[in-house]
């Protein structure tokens, strides 16, 4: 067989591409220490673990609704009332997902046509290109810029919407750059968006990890908005749930009915103990939320004070778990930079422009891990600048 | 102070520089914070967790429990104080249920601890009674593992 004849070009031309081999390096690599992964070393809570234990135990084993369980959904529509200043009506206007990605993938499916246009702010996490083209849309890159502290500005989304614009993705706070949208820069994007017929997918999966004095705030939640926006969030990052592959999407009635009749036909239902566990997640676990973000906000500024020490800039994150650190300094270019301290420190990070090419320059650090282990990753990737450094001759 | 008291209780070695960073002081800040913790009595000390058996060292460990009879104006403290003061002994904690007291007793051998409990617990006047339990293997301590690795199994690419 022809596998290459057989495959379709736009599944096999999807990103990420390049990106494969360096991991592989990695993997094969056993002293290599890691600041790679995206997703919290805490475990799950244990009051949520008990929760799906005992939907085991009861023989809870079926299929849920196709949106959801009914009574998940109406913890959902209380947490986003609660914690974001949401309303949405929990039986028409939320859809239960196999996590935060189903929900991306149901919402551009449901939006966009062939021919539309997807603005997608970069840095940014990597699946929203890619199911966008597999929708026949065409991604519209806008970079977000250092000196912008990596917000996306109005006047860059004005001028990059055409009629065929279809959807905004607005993901904040960022994975990379850790960059998050106060409420003023919010409210100047509303103001572009308002009387467009653009839709916004806010992607807020780190929206309960924030750091900055002001809390974190919805699109969804300004003027006008709600009619013309998807919001997306999980269980993944917030309750430490990756595993359990949990996420939702709340919108307006008639997006949300289309999104989940193209779920029934993927997908089904969300996994059913997960749904269980996910209602004692939202009913009892917000203490546990504010526990994991004081660590993260910990190892965050020890992380970030730690780079700008060394001498690699380090704009302050101020959401998510990661930091972004520039490396032009060195000379290198972000893939330079990170398969040559993969070689000489055996220490792994991502190079910034795997996620966009307003990501060259940068790298992707996530401080997801223990302090020892952050300690030790920081002194080798210090020692590999000052060698940098030796070498080029300079003290 | 709560967050300073955190850190140190998970790695009391961190260098202050790093403390500082974490909580987003200056290092002054925190030493005079560790200063005035020590003074307060809240850090009681430092120590380290070692892990004897790895390092070929014969150590016996054993939890002792007590029951005693407390006195009528200042319940178990005398007794408890009193052997408290043994060198030998790690920790004294009064417990519910059971029994009354807790002791976790180190000595270099069996014979030792069993000598201990025999000829300087047990002729002590309040102790009714004691049951001693020699400690066999150590799984945890301390929020440590000893007999496994810490093992991240976090693989995941996500970019």
């Amino acid at each position: 067989m022809n596998y290459d004849k057989l495959l379709a070009p736009a599944a096999v031309s999807m990103r990420p591409s390049g990106i494969r081999k360096f991991f592989d390096l990695a993997a094969e690599m056993p002293e290599c220490i890691s600041l790679g992964v995206g997703e919290p070393d805490f475990k799950t809570p244990w009051a949520i673990r008990e929760a799906g234990i005992d939907s085991l135990e009861h023989g809870r084993t079926t299929y849920t609704s196709n949106a959801g369980l009914k009574e998940l959904r109406m913890e959902i529509a209380r947490y986003l009332k609660r914690r974001m200043h949401l309303n949405y009506d929990p039986l028409s206007q939320i859809l239960v997902t196999v996590g935060g990605s189903e929900a991306i993938d149901m919402c551009v499916r449901a939006l966009v046509a062939p021919g539309d246009e997807v603005i997608i702010p970069e840095p940014c996490f990597v699946c929203y290109e890619p199911i966008t083209t597999l929708s026949g849309g065409v991604p519209v890159h806008l970079p977000c810029r250092p000196e912008d502290d990596f917000r996306l500005k109005a006047d860059a989304l004005k001028a990059a919407i055409t009629p065929r614009t279809k959807l905004l993705i607005l993901p904040f706070p960022n994975n990379p750059t850790g960059a998050v949208m106060e409420k003023e820069d919010l409210e100047a994007i509303a103001e572009v968006l308002r009387g467009t017929d653009v839709m916004v997918l806010s992607d807020e999966i780190y929206a309960e990890l924030t750091y900055g004095s002001e809390p974190f705030v919805s699109i969804a939640s300004l003027p006008g908005m709600a009619e013309r926006t998807v919001v997306v969030n999980g269980f993944s990052k917030t309750y430490a749930m990756t595993g359990w592959r949990l996420g939702y999407a709340a919108g307006p009635a008639q997006v949300i009915k289309i999104m989940t009749k193209i779920h029934q036909s993927a997908i089904m239902s969300a996994p059913t103990t997960s749904q269980y566990a996910a209602v004692v997640a939202l009913r009892e676990c917000d203490k546990e939320i504010e526990r994991m973000r004081d660590e993260y906000n910990m190892r965050r500024r020890l992380v970030v004070k730690s780079f700008n020490d060394m001498g690699l800039t380090c704009f302050e994150p101020k959401g998510a778990f990661y930091a972004f650190p520039c490396i032009k300094s060195t000379g290198m270019t972000s893939q330079e930079f990170c398969s040559t301290l993969l070689e000489k420190k055996h220490v792994a990070i991502i190079p910034g422009d795997a996620f966009g090419a307003s990501g060259e320059g940068y790298c992707r650090v996530s401080y997801a891990y223990s302090v020892s282990h952050l300690k030790e990753a920081l002194k080798r990737i210090g020692e590999f600048l000052a060698e940098l450094k030796a070498a080029r001759g300079e003290a | 102070m709560e967050q300073l008291l955190k850190i140190l209780e998970d790695n009391a070695r961190l260098p202050v520089e790093d403390i500082a960073a974490m909580l987003d002081k200056s290092p002054a800040e925190v030493a005079a914070m560790m200063d005035l913790a020590r003074a307060q009595g809240l850090i009681k000390g430092y120590k380290t967790l070692v892990d004897w058996e790895k390092a070929g060292v014969n150590r016996v460990e054993a939890v002792i429990e007590l029951h005693v009879s407390p006195k009528k104006s200042r319940g178990f403290d005398d007794i408890a104080n009193t052997i408290a003061s043994f060198e030998e002994v790690e920790s004294v904690l009064l417990m519910s249920g059971g029994y009354d007291l807790q002791l976790v007793i180190k000595g270099k051998t069996f014979q030792e601890i069993a000598l201990f409990v025999a000829k300087r617990l047990s002729p002590l006047d309040d102790v009714l009674s004691t049951a001693t339990h020699f400690v066999l293997r150590t799984y945890k301590k301390e929020g440590k593992l000893y007999q496994m690795d810490e093992i991240d199994e976090r693989e995941c690419t996500m970019l």
